[in-house]
């Protein structure tokens, strides 16, 4: 191998100096979650204690967060199901290139990068116009799938383009039919790529803020209160809370890898080991 | 070349639950929005008309002008800074990180805080950056300055340093795709040819990555232009871009004149990304 050069330096401490901005202030809001009772929202700390996690599992003066994280936990993992039904269908589609489909194409791009607050305004709108009342299963159920099916299909674009078609030929060539085929041949293969579909959905959906805003109605959502303890907590219970709810997206993203690995590593097993051997 | 029909009736069929969703929470919500544009509001109602006076204070008013300038600027700034930092690190893991399972740990490292929610991120600057945060503690005891600086928190440095801070991963993750796709053969070629190594950045590596480029300055712009809630949070209410400009008119229940916005702002979003998309074919690229 050759010698690192010096640009190899140079740029590995410009990555260093990026993930030290990127983790800074996570890390900042981490330690000063331990700040002791009578410590403030910044440095220094006075003493290290679990206080402000005690309090945030208090009756809460203002607001009502666990009923707000369990509806947000709720609302995931219908965008995340949804997500992951609606996007694989629609990449199965997008492979015939039917006749229209630029259009669908046009619309996913413009879901993708049409401000959030606008979707939220429109859909609100729509919602009082007709008389119906906004609530975070409906309306804001809908709202958020306009921001995670664009990235859904973006990631079925990239399966599918990478996709391998003479193993569908050879399950055809066999007799299997179009379901078979689907069902016992691509799907499987996919698979991995599906839990990714799926971590996107829920984080996504978990972390929404802007299109769930006029959208989610009178029960909220955990980033709206979260929002709504911004105005008016000034305590480290914020920062608790923001910790909290760091380690539960973290331990999510884990599940999830671990669950990717896992379907790796059963794919290899069962895998054939054709074109493996006497190369 | 003509499409069998059975792939157009399958392909509609298959994409018919997409297709209801974006009728119904996209196209449904963007026709509503222009509709109420034209409708004019009392204080504490608004009512069905087709009139021109939304969108005729809207143009009137020096401030929205300053508005949409302040978001452009905004959206310029940032999208420089992010290009810069995100093409320098994904060119660090594409081209100087050697195997494969760095190359996607030290991604994955980058992505993590992406997970978390933007609110908290913003909240995380605080004790970072407000007058007794750690940035003007250090400042102060190295000597560097006598009294606390203000315009670290609550000022449009705050904004864009959140603005980089939250986007520079949309900028990283399309530009390292592109590049980990080019053929290091044309590198080791230029090289061969006597090239210098700014040379074969400039003329092999950066025009192969320009469709990574595009795409990243795609979410970017798009993301910093539809923002309201950082500029709020971050500059104090102080500053003002096109978002607060809408949240703000909603808040008040002007409902009609936040909608004439929207669609200036929609038509504007719509036409930078049409032009970019001139520059690059997404399904390609993916």
């Amino acid at each position: 191998m050759e010698a690192r050069s010096r640009s190899f330096y140079v740029l590995a401490a410009f990555f260093g100096l990026y993930v030290l901005f990127l983790y800074g202030p996570t890390i900042t809001i981490g330690l000063l979650s331990f700040q002791g009772p009578g410590g403030g929202l910044t440095f220094p700390m006075r003493g290290v204690s679990l206080h402000w996690y005690d309090e945030l599992f208090q009756q809460q003066a203002v607001g009502d967060i666990w009923g707000a994280w369990r509806r947000s936990i709720g609302l995931g993992l219908m965008v995340m199901v949804t997500t992951v039904v609606v996007s694989v269908m629609g990449g199965l589609a997008f492979r015939k290139r039917f006749a229209g489909s630029s259009v669908l194409f046009y619309l996913i791009i413009t879901s993708l990068t049409i401000p959030s607050i606008l979707i939220s305004l429109g859909v609100g709108l729509i919602f009082s116009q007709s008389g119906l009342d906004v609530h975070w299963s409906t309306s804001a159920f809908g709202a958020q799938l306009t921001w995670t099916l664009p990235f859904g299909l973006l990631i079925m674009f990239a399966v599918f383009n990478r996709f391998d078609k003479s193993y569908e030929e050879a399950a055809r060539d066999q007799g299997a039919s179009s379901w078979q085929t689907l069902r016992h041949v691509v799907l499987p293969i996919i698979a991995p790529s599906l839990i990714g579909v799926a971590l996107f959905g829920f984080t996504l959906s978990y972390d929404e803020f802007a299109r769930t805003l006029l959208t989610a109605g009178s029960y909220n959502t955990l980033p709206l209160e979260i929002f709504g303890m911004t105005t008016n907590v000034t305590s480290p219970v914020l920062y608790a809370l923001g910790a909290l709810t760091t380690v539960f997206s973290l331990v999510v993203i884990g599940l999830c890898l671990g669950l990717v690995l896992l379907a790796q590593r059963r794919r290899a097993r069962a895998g054939s080991d054709a074109g493996k051997g006497m190369v | 070349m003509a499409l069998p029909r059975s792939n157009t009736a399958t392909g509609w069929l298959l994409a018919s639950p997409l297709t209801a969703v974006l009728a119904f929470f996209l196209v449904l919500p963007i026709v509503m929005i222009v509709i109420v544009s034209f409708w004019g509001a009392t204080e504490f109602s608004i009512y069905p008309a087709f009139q021109f006076d939304n969108y005729r204070f809207l143009f009137g008013s020096a401030v929205t002008w300053q508005v949409f300038g302040n978001t452009l600027r905004y959206a310029v700034v940032t999208w420089a800074l992010t290009l810069g930092i995100g093409f320098t690190v994904a060119y660090f893991l594409a081209f100087h990180v050697r195997t494969l399972t760095w190359q996607i740990t030290l991604a994955l490292i980058c992505t993590v805080p992406f997970w978390t929610s933007n609110i908290i991120r913003m909240i995380s600057w605080v004790p970072f950056l407000g007058r007794n945060g750690i940035a003007n503690s250090t400042l102060l005891s190295m000597g560097v300055v006598d009294q606390p600086v203000e315009w670290l928190l609550f000022s449009d440095f705050a904004v864009m340093l959140a603005f980089v801070h939250i986007n520079t991963f949309f900028m990283i993750v399309p530009i390292l795709n592109t590049m980990l796709r080019i053929d290091k053969s044309l590198i080791e070629a230029a090289r061969d040819g006597g090239a210098t190594g700014p040379q074969i950045l400039w003329n092999v590596i950066i025009p192969l990555t320009k469709p990574g480029i595009m795409i990243g300055t795609i979410f970017v712009l798009t993301l910093v232009m539809g923002d309201f809630i950082t500029v709020r949070f971050m500059s104090g209410s102080q500053s003002a871009n096109v978002g607060r400009l809408i949240s703000n008119d909603v808040g008040l229940l002007q409902y009609p004149s936040a909608a004439a916005t929207s669609v200036v702002l929609l038509c504007t979003v719509l036409i930078i990304v049409a032009g970019l998309l001139r520059l690059v074919d997404i399904r390609k690229e993916l």
